[in-house]
């Protein structure tokens, strides 16, 4: 196919061009453009210039430090619920799912087809003060009248798990569904009792999928902000919800680009420092399978 | 239970000759029953947005089971804004996932079939670009359009569509291309085809399972975008803006039944390729 003219050696780029240009255009250039926002000062009347003005990110440190640091707290614990939670399904439906694993990845996949908004909001519907779950209880007189979900932790922390779960189950799945049941079998016969055969082997092998799933649960979720848009409240404010309101009603645009930056530049040092200590060639390798 | 129907997938349960009654009951009950629970968990929300586009609720605030109607499917377009909106987005994924998919797939056939420089580059923008958080696309995408002070709306939100899917697209055409088996081209060559009838009469049709696959990635990524759009939509609401900004008042059942309705669209399509797929293999 690639007969070494000099025509020829020009066709990948002529194919890749315009696909490149728009992502160079819309992609790569707007984020070397909001690092440069975020280091103007000025305001939304008389327009904004380049002043080296770092102190937009002192400032977006300390006005917000504390929906920062929530956000990576809710990330951590909702990464690790979700892995926990995902693990036993993963497993199950990778070694014992037989002609049916198709239908189990399936009916996991189901949530998709579902805009992520309306299921956020099927879930602040399902615990409304006066809902179809707490209703009922209250007026059984089970729970007090004031008991709540909506608009705490718990509900935002619910709402983020069920909604990345998926996407933990699949890199699982994926791993799981590698692993040769005749290396669990030899154990077996190598008298490995039942846990020692999951620890020593089964869970080993399958660690690829842990770490591409903790990659990419921990990384929306960290930067989320529909599920505390919609199921939380002023004291369960995220990152996102503050860039959001900042860039949006605020106007101040340097100092929401700098939030932003801040953001991205936390999440991919903690991306390369994870992928660096348990090997890139493994998080790529199950994140594209 | 079904070791005769499955020919690609592995036997049960290896039967290892002395498994203890406990192994046993994890595999058998504990493991299965988590795992339906799981399922029934995931379903649970989709459940309460269908049964409840049935409920006979007075006025705008749906909340508790009313008896069943079928007003809402008669009145599925009786709230101008709501119809407006997803009108719109249905409007915007058109037109974005024709030019994500147009684009995408020439990148996935330069990525898959050439080594040339700058290789790396595209893979890096390609991976990045999937991987990088919603929330950063549309906020540095929105940094360039104040700078630029490019008004926002459709034309914004289009741009911004197309790019977030346009690798999905790639990523999709690359993996077939790389699939692809190059005897055919080749025979086709030394049949005395041209490049371009080659590309035309056998790449094509053998990527275009790729390449629709892509296009459907990309038409549902654009149908179901907030975040991004949130950032760059100015005054034009879609389906997602709309429904988000609802969730403060109370949402009401049309919702729901556009909900159901892209639902079963949605699994439709996809069952209908599985089986489509199915049928052509066998």
């Amino acid at each position: 196919m690639s007969a070494g003219g000099g025509r020829g050696r020009l066709i990948p780029y002529l194919v890749g061009l315009p696909g490149g240009l728009w992502l160079a255009i819309f992609f790569v250039a707007p984020i070397l453009v909001m690092l440069s926002l975020s280091l103007q000062s000025g305001n939304a009347e008389q327009g904004f210039r380049f002043t080296w003005e770092w102190s937009n990110y002192a400032d977006a440190w300390e006005f917000y430090h504390t929906q920062f640091i929530r956000s990576i707290v809710y990330a951590l614990i909702v990464t690790a619920l979700c892995l926990v939670l995902a693990y036993p399904m993963a497993y199950w439906i990778a070694f014992y799912g037989g002609a049916r694993k198709s239908t189990y990845l399936f009916l996991i996949l189901l949530p998709f087809f579902v805009s992520f908004v309306i299921r956020t909001a099927s879930w602040k519907f399902i615990l409304n003060d006066q809902g179809i779950v707490l209703g009922p209880l209250k007026e059984a007189g089970l729970l007090p009248q004031d008991f709540h979900v909506l608009a705490t932790s718990t509900a935002v922390i619910g709402g983020l798990t069920y909604n990345y779960l998926p996407f933990m189950v699949l890199p699982l799945y994926v791993a799981l569904e590698r692993i040769d049941p005749s290396l669990v079998e030899a154990a077996h016969d190598l008298f490995a009792s039942r846990s020692a055969a999951f620890r020593k082997v089964v869970f080993p092998l399958s660690l690829p999928g842990v770490f591409a799933g903790v990659l990419i649960t921990f990384v929306p979720v960290a930067s989320d902000f529909v599920n505390s848009g919609i199921l939380g409240g002023t004291q369960t404010t995220m990152i996102g919800n503050v860039i959001q309101t900042v860039y949006l009603n605020n106007n101040d645009y340097p100092l929401a680009s700098a939030m932003s930056f801040m953001l991205m530049a936390a999440l991919l040092i903690g991306i390369f420092a994870y992928a660096r200590a348990l090997g890139t060639e493994q998080v790529m390798e199950v994140s594209q399978a | 239970m079904t070791t005769i129907a499955s020919r690609e997938a592995p036997p049960d349960a290896a039967p290892a000759p002395a498994v203890p009654g406990s192994r046993r009951r994890w595999t058998r009950l504990i493991l299965p029953a988590y795992t339906w629970l799981m399922i029934a968990y995931f379903c649970l929300p989709i459940a309460v947005m269908i049964v409840f586009g049935f409920n006979d609720t007075k006025g705008r605030l749906n909340l508790r089971w009313q008896g069943f109607t079928l007003t809402w499917y008669r009145d599925l377009f009786s709230i101008p804004a709501l119809s407006t909106a997803l009108r719109n987005s249905l409007l915007i994924a058109v037109v974005a996932t024709v030019v994500a998919t147009v684009l995408g797939t020439m990148v996935g056939i330069a990525l898959g079939r050439y080594r040339f420089r700058g290789k790396g580059l595209y893979d890096l923008v390609i991976f990045s670009s999937i991987s990088a958080p919603e929330l950063v696309l549309g906020a540095s995408l929105l940094s360039l359009f104040i700078t630029l002070q490019f008004a926002r709306g459709f034309v914004t939100i289009t741009i911004a569509h197309i790019m977030f899917s346009l690798a999905f697209v790639a990523v999709t055409v690359r993996a077939r291309v790389l699939g692809l088996d190059p005897s055919l081209e080749e025979a086709a060559q030394d049949l005395g085809a041209d490049p371009w009838a080659t590309f035309r009469k056998i790449t094509l049709p053998l990527l275009a399972p790729g390449i629709v696959a892509g296009a459907l990635l990309a038409f549902a990524l654009s149908i179901d975008d907030y975040v991004v759009t949130s950032f760059v939509n100015g005054q034009v609401e879609t389906f997602p803006i709309w429904v988000y900004g609802a969730t403060r008042i109370g949402v009401p059942p049309q919702v729901n039944v556009m909900g159901t309705l892209i639902f079963l669209g949605g699994v439709a399509i996809a069952v209908g390729n599985v089986l489509l797929a199915r049928r052509q293999r066998a």
